[in-house]
């Protein structure tokens, strides 16, 4: 147990070290050269802005109503938390310099999103592949498993193909999605040749190539999610369902009061840790487009390693650091206000 | 003969439902399946094959040749097994052991209540914090320990004092989640310094102590979440008749609770499986794993299509056949009649 708690805290001690340095050469050998916050100062401020952040023009129309209805949502929010009574004072400033950076993030994802001109940089585009990535794994991981507990014909043959795509090391799904997408050679060149697209690449356009990446990651992880909410399905006690069946209740309503009600601690677990490994994704960007056009598909993780093999190591240990600061962030309003709330529910 | 639709009890989807389920099922089998078959056929593909367009089917579209399989399993031959053996050590260990840690431990975030001290926590980081920095500093680890622990006993009462906050069972849960948070890169170089220092640089066991430490917080919270659903007036009564808590953990909980485990065991066997960026900076010949060998294929002169999808292919074998054997223990039944009795 020591040893495990060594591990953990070790590299998390070293990084922060590493993160603000950079590695000078010098004859003989290397050497970390300590230069505070530069590198941080560059991701957020400096000439690493546009890769990291984006490029941030001024919104259209459009962003400018999103800003405006965020801060007066959460002003909103605010304002009824503090008449309720019910919120120390410290939770109420808490509470306020969260709205603040719900805000500030808010402002930039809109200039890089929806603006004229704007870009998404690496920290958006994370946060892009996180959410679709688990939206549609959810979402088809929970209707499968949910056909997959009926008495259905071939029922062990499905839930064990189902398993197989978690099976494959990530690099290799990589490769294989390289080989699916190939327009030429690839598998599915009759359909592509048929839609008239046969020189066409998936590196053109930066949302088509982002497209790419959240379907090879659903491919991939959807089992996860499928595998976990199965297990839980199974261990259902079936008699209470059977009699609220009995009793006249339809499946909908079977399903919202008795079946949802279980299966919702499972659920934010398993949100939680694809929350948690879906902000590292890297081998689908990586090898399926090496991470462009441009940067068009580069993860934070992506950008980390880049720089890591170009031996900028400080650099690459900063962006680490400011994912596991983001996600500590996400992660924490996820357990706070999601976990707590389900589990005093079950 | 029997309609293979038809509907077996009141829980049970009417005839045209089933039939739906059943085809949508057969949908998501089609797409799984797809990529796979074309692993197959491509392992069976010259380059040339390969290079010049689709074909489909072996002997109708080309005639299939067994290059790459002789090329990865005889010529390659050793490069090929002990990459294979490795990753079958590495990967079943580890999981195995996470498993047995990790369940015990999530049991015990069920069943009691735990309450550290918020000061006393932060000032033990604290302190081996220090430690590290006095260490990285160039003062000698003796000495640097040494103070680090004197640090936290002197601090520690007057902290436990005054610090009245506590954390409960969710709070060390989250922090052991928090610890997966930190990519794999930035965490691969201390640790190739660490393993350096206790020289076991390119060896089995810094993998399976590291893939230990990274699947133990996995495990933790899924088996947490099936231990809680489990009812608790089973394991009191137990209690009540005097049994022991390791008596009622091994023939009650641990019995009703195998769909969880080995839905886990299967999650975590295959995050060691595949783990690729620690392996490829933690080892270099010896204790090299699969995943690395996969990822080598993509050499100078182009993705090896064909050697790859061989390797990918005996890569999942050992995964799938497991899944196979431990399938049926995913399955209802065992609760029911548990509380009936």
């Amino acid at each position: 147990m020591l040893l495990i708690l060594v591990l953990s805290i070790f590299p998390l001690v070293a990084s922060i070290a590493l993160s603000l340095s950079r590695l000078a050469f010098h004859q003989g050998g290397v050497d970390l050269k300590f230069i505070g916050f530069t590198n941080y100062q560059q991701l957020l401020f400096g000439l690493e802005r546009s890769h990291f952040l984006g490029v941030l023009k001024s919104p259209s129309p459009l962003g400018w109503a999103i800003v405006i209805a965020t801060v007066g949502l959460s002003a909103y929010a605010w304002v009824r938390a503090a008449r309720s009574g019910r919120v120390r004072p410290i939770g109420l400033v808490l509470r306020l310099i969260g709205g603040a950076l719900l805000v500030g993030f808010v402002w930039i994802v809109v200039q890089a999103l929806v603006s004229d001109g704007g870009r998404p940089g690496a920290l958006i585009v994370t946060l892009i592949f996180v959410f679709a990535g688990i939206v549609f794994q959810y979402a088809l991981g929970l209707g499968l498993a949910m056909l997959a507990v009926q008495q259905v014909p071939w029922r062990r043959f499905f839930r064990i193909v189902f398993l197989i795509p978690l099976t494959i090391t990530p690099v290799g799904v990589g490769y294989m999605f390289l080989m699916m997408t190939d327009t030429s050679k690839g598998p599915l060149e009759p359909i592509w040749v048929a839609l008239g697209l046969r020189n066409f690449t998936w590196v053109t356009d930066p949302w088509l190539a982002r497209l790419a990446v959240i379907i090879g990651d659903t491919w991939q992880w959807t089992p996860f999610v499928f595998i976990v909410l199965l297990a839980a399905l199974e261990s259902l006690d079936q008699e209470v369902r059977e009699a609220a069946l009995v009793d006249g209740a339809g499946r909908w309503q079977s399903f919202r009061h008795i079946t949802m009600p279980a299966i919702l601690p499972v659920t934010t677990t398993i949100v939680l840790i694809r929350l948690i490994e879906g902000f590292k994704i890297i081998d689908m960007p990586n090898i399926l487009l090496g991470g462009g056009p441009g940067t068009a598909t580069q993860s934070m993780t992506l950008q980390a390693y880049i720089d890591w093999n170009t031996l900028n190591l400080g650099r690459s240990a900063a962006i680490a650091y400011l994912l596991l600061i983001l996600v500590s962030v996400v992660a924490t309003v996820y357990v706070g206000f999601v976990r707590r709330r389900v589990t005093d529910l079950a | 003969m029997k309609n293979p639709f038809a509907r077996r009890s009141v829980t049970d989807l009417s005839p045209p439902a089933k039939l739906g389920a059943f085809v949508v099922l057969l949908i998501w089998a089609f797409v799984v399946l797809f990529p796979i078959y074309w692993l197959f056929v491509t392992s069976f593909k010259t380059p040339y094959q390969v290079d010049k367009g689709p074909f489909y089917i072996p002997f109708v579209d080309f005639q299939p040749t067994l290059a790459a399989w002789r090329y990865i399993l005889v010529e390659l031959g050793n490069d090929t097994l002990r990459p294979y053996t490795n990753t079958v050590i590495v990967g079943l260990s580890s999981s195995v052991i996470a498993l047995v840690l990790g369940s015990f431990a999530a049991y015990a975030l069920v069943r009691f209540t735990y309450r550290a001290r918020v000061g006393i926590i932060g000032l033990g980081i604290g302190s081996v914090a220090f430690g590290f920095i006095a260490t990285a500093l160039g003062a000698p680890a003796a000495i640097a320990f040494g103070s680090a622990i004197a640090i936290f006993a002197i601090l520690a009462q007057a902290v436990g004092r005054r610090f009245t906050r506590a954390m409960g069972n969710s709070d060390i849960a989250f922090w052991l989640i928090s610890q997966r948070i930190l990519p794999p890169i930035a965490i691969a170089i201390p640790l190739y310094v660490l393993y350096q220092q206790i020289g076991l640089l390119d060896n089995i066991i810094a993998l399976i102590i590291t893939y230990v430490a990274a699947n133990l917080p996995i495990v933790v919270w899924l088996m947490r979440d099936y231990f809680a659903s489990l009812p608790r007036e089973l394991e009191e009564s137990a209690a009540v008749d005097g049994a022991s808590i390791y008596r009622i953990v091994r023939s009650i909980v641990l019995p009703i609770s195998v769909p969880g485990l080995v839905a886990t065991f299967l999650i975590v066997l295959i995050f060691a499986w595949n783990e690729f960026l620690i392996a490829l900076v933690l080892t270099s010949a010896n204790a090299q794993t699969m995943p690395l060998q996969v990822a080598a294929q993509n050499a100078t002169r182009g993705p090896q299509w064909w050697a790859m999808s061989v390797l990918i292919l005996i890569m999942i074998a050992p995964v799938v056949i497991m899944a196979i054997l431990l399938e049926r223990y995913i399955t209802k039944g065992i609760l029911v009649g548990a509380l009936k009795g």
